[in-house]
């Protein structure tokens, strides 16, 4: 039977990154020098269910790394071996590794395979140094292949102990499977078996004596006793080759009798070839360690080159189109498969035809570019956090979520040093120290969150700390004495925040040993994004900033809604519920409209219609729905005739071919070819509240 | 179709004059031309612009636009706006029927765009000598003159050439 | 066909074990640790248990010595997945009670292949 064991892989995935999570969290938390045996453990285990999965699903680079950490590990728990700074430091730089690797394969695209050669090295070294036996122990398959020599054949004898029933073996079985490897015969011994009123019949009285003949590897005969080598009594000797060639002649001369009553012989023997494979790697890496040092200093900067793709900005959208392409034929058939009747036969056939297409052409097209999860640029953060920690004396917990955010490259690549920097400074200047903390009231240890999403077609990233908040005070006057504005000007909190990211600005205390890339250089690579970048601050609570980056395309699950006679399609994270109200249950305020209370929380209604300005067919809040949606916290209901069907859409841009609408933030192509346009939640809002914003430019005179 | 001036004999080139433009219009020189018609009137695109012309097909209104834009359709996966040329021109509006012409066209500009607009009727493509181009006089029946970049005769017809890069940016279009 | 209970904390390997042996025709049940696992046993009979040894809560050895001593897995086949192929955890697994090894990784017809060797 032939199973692919590619369709696990996916699952095997998602368990590992759950483990890597694990191992990074138990990691940091580790102390060097009092580590905790329970989280030595449970990262042990983390590595050993990696190794496990990845030598299963054939990824040996994976199984060949972590069977090095998982030794280390071991040793580690068995005290073995000192759990040191640079010990652990190590384990997380591997982390980092593992997950970079672990996407890869997940996306098909290259390894970093110079980053994994220069991590190998140093946790070979790092084991070498203190286990002086960890190169011995590899010429095991010396053993084995003298083993494999052609032999005549096999004259065995077998004397199961008398316990052997209770492992769970039955020598009946295990001679039905020698009967396999070749011409069989045995002959029972039964002198042992004793009289009929004595007999325990849960016990192995018998013995054999049995002959296989044939060209008969040793190990496969071994192989089917090796579970009961200590349960019974067993030797082994060839057969003389009945057409004899003068190799073999001098096997004639000497048999070869193994007894397998002595210890651990036969583990070894049947074994061997396994552990040669475990331990290959090891002599090997020390191989590479020579290598890379010979070469130089280019083994470190070599991983930067080697992660990036060129791709003329041609190619990229066509790639796009491709991928659009495919996702409008595939919405096409299952549109054709929910009804489908016997005429539609043709057009199913020419859909095949269209989907066959697509594929191909997404193949040919698609070798090398390739969307990333976003943790690759969060990858260093917990190394980096930890370094600052350590050199600033502060505490701090770092959390990372929506790391498997999926980034394009082109983003990936400008948006990875402003995000450090961000991270940066919020431990540097955001975060204080354990003492005022305490004295401010707050928990000892700081927190600082970096958050990734897709909202409608962007990519959000939040880096938030609980510390001091930005001080407006010096910001002003920074801002003044840099002659950025005058004194006497008067900005609200936020504005003087902002000021910040004015080219120009960067003071010693925002930004300490980094003063060459200031603020205004994180917003222009944002800006070249066509991303914002915002801050929000609290004095003594705390500074979120926000970036927000449109992507160049993006697949979101969408919910199709009508309202007036037209079909829009909302984002379903947006969606927090869908009520049925009554007029009754509204407030009318004066200047805010219509109001509706959401359990002791008031939300305006806001009816699509007429911030579309379309002509409604439903106009009662009885005979419409009102779904809750949110954006960036604030909740809204949006008055609508009926909520419609479900699909996965590809947003596209209005403003490609024309421009940006309020309260839209794309469009999509469904499966008839019709284009739908996507709500944007926090667009509406702006709408409801500034109804100019929908003035169109009027036309060029 | 025809792709060329409207001569089948060369016999029928009687002047001198008439036989030079019509080497001149097979030379490098000339740029074909799209010629179509609107409310009576002739207008012209430079065929290289020229994406595909194809029968109207329901389109995808966007809200708060204006009334020139009919709305959205999918063009070779992209969203395309479609202008409705009588509606921006202010002339007398039509309705829509599978037979309405549809010309996708490529803009530039600070990007380049794919934009359709509606017009009546296509006639066939014409070469035009860069020579025989006048430039366009003031008009003065309402279309706006800077969108015309010049004004070519053909068949006793004046044809009006559009600058689309200028008509159907993004400032214009509003 | 047997009934076989098949023990493992990873999901890819769970799935990867009990798909294959589903394909054989075998019924599997599965569980995630070897307390879990313990229950199911009390709760209905297997012709053989297929364990993980390392594993959160109770470990693959700890299952077989539990599970030996019931009484109706006494000469229950179980054979324990190791990705250990030293010396050290087979024997671990024969002193509790084992009837063999399976070592990791392993691919399905390898695992087939072996649980021939103790089932009819």
């Amino acid at each position: 039977m032939v199973i692919d064991i590619s369709q696990f892989h996916d699952v095997f995935f998602e368990e590992s990154f759950e483990g890597l999570d694990i191992m990074q969290s138990e990691l940091l938390e580790l102390k060097p020098g009092a580590a905790d045996p329970d989280s030595i453990n449970i990262i042990f285990r983390a590595v050993h269910s990696l190794k496990g999965g990845a030598g299963t699903f054939g990824f040996t680079a994976i199984s060949e790394l972590t069977g090095i950490l998982e030794s280390m590990l071991n040793d580690m728990r068995n005290g073995q071996k000192d759990i040191t700074a640079e010990a652990v430091e190590l384990l997380l730089e591997s982390v980092g590794l593992l997950r970079g690797m672990l996407t890869a394969i997940k996306h098909k695209a290259p390894a970093d395979d110079v980053l994994r050669a220069d991590i190998q090295n140093r946790l070979t070294l790092m084991m070498a140094a203190e286990t002086d036996d960890v190169l011995e122990s590899d010429n095991l398959n010396d053993d084995s292949s003298a083993a494999t020599q052609a032999v005549g054949g096999w004259e065995i004898y077998f004397k199961p102990h008398p316990h052997l029933f209770q492992t769970g073996n039955d020598p009946v079985r295990m001679l039905r499977e020698l009967a396999t490897l070749g011409e069989f015969s045995s002959e029972v011994l039964d002198e042992k078996l004793p009289p009929f009123s004595d007999l325990e019949p849960e016990d192995s009285y018998l013995a054999w004596q049995l002959t296989l003949k044939g060209d008969i590897p040793k190990e496969e005969v071994l192989e089917i006793f090796e579970w009961v080598d200590e349960d019974c009594d067993f030797t082994i000797q060839a057969l003389a080759v009945e057409v004899s060639e003068p190799v073999e002649e001098s096997m004639l001369d000497e048999p070869e009798v193994t007894e397998l009553t002595s210890e651990a012989e036969l583990p070894e023997q049947t074994v061997s070839n396994d552990e040669a494979v475990a331990d290959a790697p090891l002599p090997e890496l020390s191989l590479q360690t020579v290598d890379t040092v010979a070469d130089g200093t280019n083994g470190k900067t070599a991983p930067t080159a080697s992660s990036s793709i060129r791709l003329g900005p041609d190619k990229v959208n066509s790639l796009m189109d491709l991928v659009g392409e495919l996702v409008i034929t595939q919405s096409m058939l299952s549109q054709l498969a929910d009804n489908f009747s016997p005429e539609m036969l043709p057009d199913l056939i020419d859909g095949l035809a269209q989907l066959e297409r697509n594929t191909r052409d997404m193949q040919e097209g698609i070798s090398g570019i390739r969307m990333l999860p976003i943790h690759t640029a969060f990858n260093h953060f917990p190394t980096l956090i930890k370094d600052l920690a350590d050199k600033t004396g502060k505490k701090v917990e770092l959390r990372l979520t929506g790391e498997q955010t999926e980034v394009d490259k082109s983003i990936m690549d400008k948006i990875g040093a402003p995000l450090a920097l961000l991270v940066r400074n919020a431990l540097d200047h955001g975060l204080e120290t354990p003492n005022v903390r305490l004295a401010s009231g707050k928990s000892e240890t700081g927190s600082l969150e970096v958050k990734a999403f897709h909202q409608g077609g962007n990519l959000i990233i939040e880096v938030h700390d609980d510390g001091a908040g930005l001080d407006e005070q010096k910001i002003f006057s920074k801002a003044v004495e840099k002659g950025l504005l005058s004194a006497n000007v008067e900005l609200s909190v936020d504005k003087i925040h902002k000021l910040i990211f004015l080219p120009g600005f960067s003071t010693d205390d925002v930004l300490a040993d980094e003063s060459e890339h200031g603020m205004d250089v994180v917003r222009n690579n944002i800006e070249s994004l066509n991303g914002v970048i915002d801050v929000q601050s609290t004095k003594g609570e705390g500074t979120t900033f926000t970036i927000c980056v449109p992507l160049p395309f993006a697949i979101i699950d969408g919910q199709t809604v009508s309202v007036a006679n037209e079909k829009y399609i909302l984002p379903l994270v947006s969606i927090i519920e869908t009520l049925e109200i009554n007029e009754t249950d509204i407030k009318h305020v004066t200047g805010k409209g219509e109001l509706y209370t959401l359990r002791d929380k008031y939300i305006p209604i806001i009816r699509l219609y007429d911030v579309f300005n379309l002509k409604p067919v439903i106009s009662d809040l009885a005979d419409g729905l009102v779904v809750v949606v949110e954006a960036r916290g604030q909740q809204i209901g949006l008055f609508i005739d009926d909520l419609l069907g479900q699909q996965q859409v590809v947003i596209k841009r209005l403003e490609d071919n024309y421009r940006k609408v309020q309260g839209l933030s794309g469009a999509t192509v469904l499966g008839d070819g019709s284009v739908t346009l996507i709500l944007d939640v926090a667009g509406l809002l702006a709408l409801y509240r500034d109804p100019s914003l929908a003035m169109h430019n009027e036309r060029a005179a | 179709m025809s792709g060329q001036p409207k001569v089948s004999n060369l016999d029928d080139l009687q002047t001198e004059n008439e036989c030079f433009e019509y080497f001149a219009a097979v030379d490098n020189d000339t740029e074909q031309y799209l010629h179509f018609t609107l409310a009576d009137e002739d207008y012209a695109v430079e065929i290289l612009r020229v994406q595909e012309i194809k029968g109207w097909k329901p389109v995808t209104s966007i809200p708060n636009s204006p009334e020139h834009i009919c709305g959205v359709v999918n063009f070779r996966s992209k969203i395309v706006p479609i202008v409705d040329l009588r509606r921006y021109f202010e002339m007398p509006i039509k309705e829509y029927h599978p037979e309405t012409i549809v010309i996708v066209l490529r803009v530039e500009g600070v990007s380049e765009r794919t934009v359709g607009i509606v017009v009546d009727s296509v006639l066939g493509t014409h070469n035009v000598a860069p020579s025989s181009i006048k430039l366009s006089p003031d008009l003065g029946d309402g279309i706006n003159t800077a969108f015309i970049s010049g004004l070519v005769a053909v068949d006793d017809r004046m044809m009006m050439l559009l600058d689309i890069d200028r008509l159907l940016s993004i400032e214009a279009l509003g | 066909m047997a009934t076989i209970l098949a023990v493992d904390d990873s999901a890819s390997m769970r799935q990867m074990v009990s798909f294959t042996l589903k394909a054989a025709n075998h019924d599997v049940v599965d569980a995630e640790d070897g307390l879990q696992a313990l229950e199911l046993a009390q709760m209905q009979s297997f012709d053989l248990v297929l364990t993980d040894v390392n594993m959160p809560v109770m470990d693959g050895l700890e299952l077989t010595k539990k599970l030996r001593e019931l009484e109706s897995y006494r000469f229950t086949p179980i054979l324990v997945l190791t990705t250990e192929s030293g010396t050290d955890k087979k024997e671990q697994g024969r002193v509790a009670g084992a009837t063999g090894w399976l070592v990791k990784p392993f691919n399905p017809e390898k695992l087939l292949a072996t649980i021939k060797k103790v089932l009819d």
